[in-house]
């Protein structure tokens, strides 16, 4: 599932921004180091594949459904994972930019989601041991369907995580987690399904494609993504709180209370917000905590009937402003 | 018409839009890159209950699609066509967040609504803003820009080998779809067919890279992609880039419709 500008704070925002151009740049180089030019080609030429392959559907066993190929996976396997977060990159971007898939602030949050966290997190931990040498068709199949789902799950995970740090939206960490794991199960095995189905079909027809990416293992670009990633959640979450304690800290402040409040030294406050915004499973969302807030909410300082009729008034007022410039420019044209 | 056909479609319109001379086409596209990026963040920046305030950025992508004369229906299209994500999420605000917010007489609105209602905004701007920038620009000058903007050659580079053979390969991919639906009587896909269908096409793929590579390597390729497409940046640009960013600052630090709107009580 894409990530949309329209959740993201430019904190939030700018931090997976940071990450995924470190694991995108630590990619780059090696591929540069590598220097064999025959990839050029290849990674356009397998990334318009992947494009046209995600809108092709097929019937899911039993369920009348159907469902399609993301290719994170796919293209580690196939090109290894350096070469494949770079294919996946691009095709998040061409989606981004042409089907508002998405969002430019957002695109960041996606190829770390869906770029980083498959090519290296699952391929090299899970598809790796588990399909072993690719000599067992067997392995191979059950290391695509396993990887490919926790690969799916920790996306699932990292944009649950960026929309609650954003506090765009209210809704609970653990509701948005009940919400978005379960679906994305299915999601993984029908990514599962199809990526063993192609590389069983190409281990089949050309096995020789498939020694391409083994050999190289080098955990360097996701040690990048997510250091750059810790530094600055703590750094610059910490700052923006500072300035409009909003979203999480905000529900943070009202569940925990006063009782809470810890000696207020910058250290420590970075450090508890850097702990708040690494933290699993946030159970300051939990019902308690929240009937706990209510009180607070319904004495909201904005509630005042002059500045509601002044919003609206002068919203209207901008709205057709806007309009008539846009409309003006295109009239002189 | 396949999805495939469709997306194929999508890709050449907006493409086809940047190829023509507009103002906004003349502009640097570096100079459009940096506007653009800028504008999202102002847009993000604020806080989740902001409506009236976000309205006058509402502005620039209209100013924008003017200028560049990018039609409105196939914009408002692909908003709607992307919308459902934000929907989902957004939609459980009004459910959780029931504190009234703004006050009509007897009618108050909850703060959910207005969240929720901010969201769609956000998601119309920043949306819009892309697709207006894509429409202005084309591929070619976006990569080119990308480029000298600080990108590393391996991805514009790839970036642009994608969407030359999103063409290619999306033809080949709808001609196989639309063979195997002739001839199998409306029955869905099964993984026994898809796995061997999407296989040949990867083959195909990896050998279409080879020919390529080859004629790449005929031409004297040597790792590098050369353009003789060179970019100006003119004191219009300049202007562009600082005019945009003073407004946006200028949205960002005064609620200019809250103002005017208090103005025009004021005065009633």
């Amino acid at each position: 599932m894409h990530m949309a500008d329209a959740l993201l704070s430019p904190a939030v925002g700018g931090v997976m921004w940071l990450a995924s151009g470190a694991a995108l740049a630590a990619s780059g180089r090696r591929l540069r180091r590598n220097a064999d030019d025959r990839l050029v080609p290849l990674m356009g030429v397998i990334g318009a594949f992947v494009f046209a392959a995600q809108m092709i559907n097929f019937a899911i066993p039993g369920t009348g459904s159907s469902g399609h190929l993301g290719g994170g996976l796919l293209l580690a396997i196939l090109l290894g994972p350096h070469a494949a977060l770079v294919v996946i990159a691009s095709v998040l971007t061409v989606q981004a930019l042409f089907f508002a898939d998405g969002g430019l602030l957002a695109l960041g949050a996606n190829i770390f989601n869906l770029g980083v966290l498959p090519c290296f997190v699952a391929y090299p931990l899970l598809y790796r041991p588990i399909a072993g040498d690719g000599t067992s068709s067997r392995r191979v199949a059950l290391g695509a369907a396993v990887a490919a789902i926790v690969g799916l799950q920790l996306g699932a995970l990292g944009v649950v995580l960026q929309t609650i740090a954003s506090g765009i939206t209210s809704l609970p960490a653990s509701t948005f987690l009940l919400l978005m794991l379960p679906v994305h199960l299915a999601i993984g095995l029908v990514e599962g399904l199809a990526t063993a189905a192609i590389v069983l079909f190409v281990r089949r027809a050309r096995p020789d494609l498939l020694q391409r990416s083994t050999g190289q293992r080098s955990l360097k670009p996701l040690l990048a993504a997510f250091g750059v990633a810790a530094l600055l959640t703590g750094g610059a979450l910490s700052w923006f709180a500072a300035q409009d304690p909003d979203g999480l800290e905000w529900s943070i402040e009202h569940a925990a209370g006063a009782e809470l409040a810890a000696p207020n030294t910058a250290t420590h406050g970075t450090l508890r917000r850097l702990q708040q915004a690494l933290s699993f499973l946030p159970d300051y969302a939990l019902p308690k905590a929240r009937a706990e807030e209510t009180p607070a909410e319904s004495s909201w300082p904005n509630v005042d009937p002059e500045t509601s009729l002044a919003g609206l008034v002068g919203g209207a007022l901008t709205l057709a402003v806007v309009s008539l410039l846009g409309f003006g420019l295109r009239r002189r044209r | 018409m396949s999805r495939i056909d469709a997306a194929l479609r999508e890709l050449r319109s907006l493409e086809a839009l940047a190829a023509r001379d507009t103002p906004l086409a003349r502009v640097d596209p570096r100079a459009k890159v940096l506007v653009t990026m800028a504008f999202i963040v102002t847009v993000v920046s604020f806080d989740r209950y902001s409506i009236a305030a976000l309205l006058p950025l509402a502005l620039f992508p209209m100013a924008l699609a003017a200028l560049g004369d990018v039609p409105a229906a196939p914009l408002a299209r692909k908003l709607l066509a992307a919308a459902p994500f934000a929907l989902f999420v957004g939609i459980f605000n009004p459910l959780l967040d029931r504190a009234p917010m703004l006050v009509y007489g007897d009618l108050a609105i909850a703060a959910g609504w207005v969240s929720f209602a901010s969201i769609l905004l956000r998601f119309a701007l920043t949306v819009g803003a892309a697709l207006v920038l894509v429409a202005a620009t084309g591929m070619h000058p976006l990569c080119a820009a990308l480029g000298r903007l600080g990108v590393p050659q391996v991805f514009t580079v790839q970036l642009l080998f994608l969407f030359r053979y999103a063409f290619v390969l999306g033809a080949e991919a709808s001609r196989m779809t639309v063979a195997r639906e002739l001839r199998s009587c409306g029955r869905g896909m099964a993984l026994a067919a898809y796995g061997p269908l999407l296989g040949h096409l990867l083959l195909r793929a990896f050998e279409r890279a080879q020919r390529i590579h080859l004629a790449m390597l005929a031409r004297g390729f040597d790792g590098e992609l050369r353009s003789l497409w060179a970019m100006r940046w003119q004191g219009r640009d300049t202007l562009f880039v600082l005019a945009w960013c003073a407004y946006f600052v200028l949205v960002r630090a005064i609620d200019m419709p809250l103002a005017a709107g208090r103005l025009l009580l004021g005065a009633a």
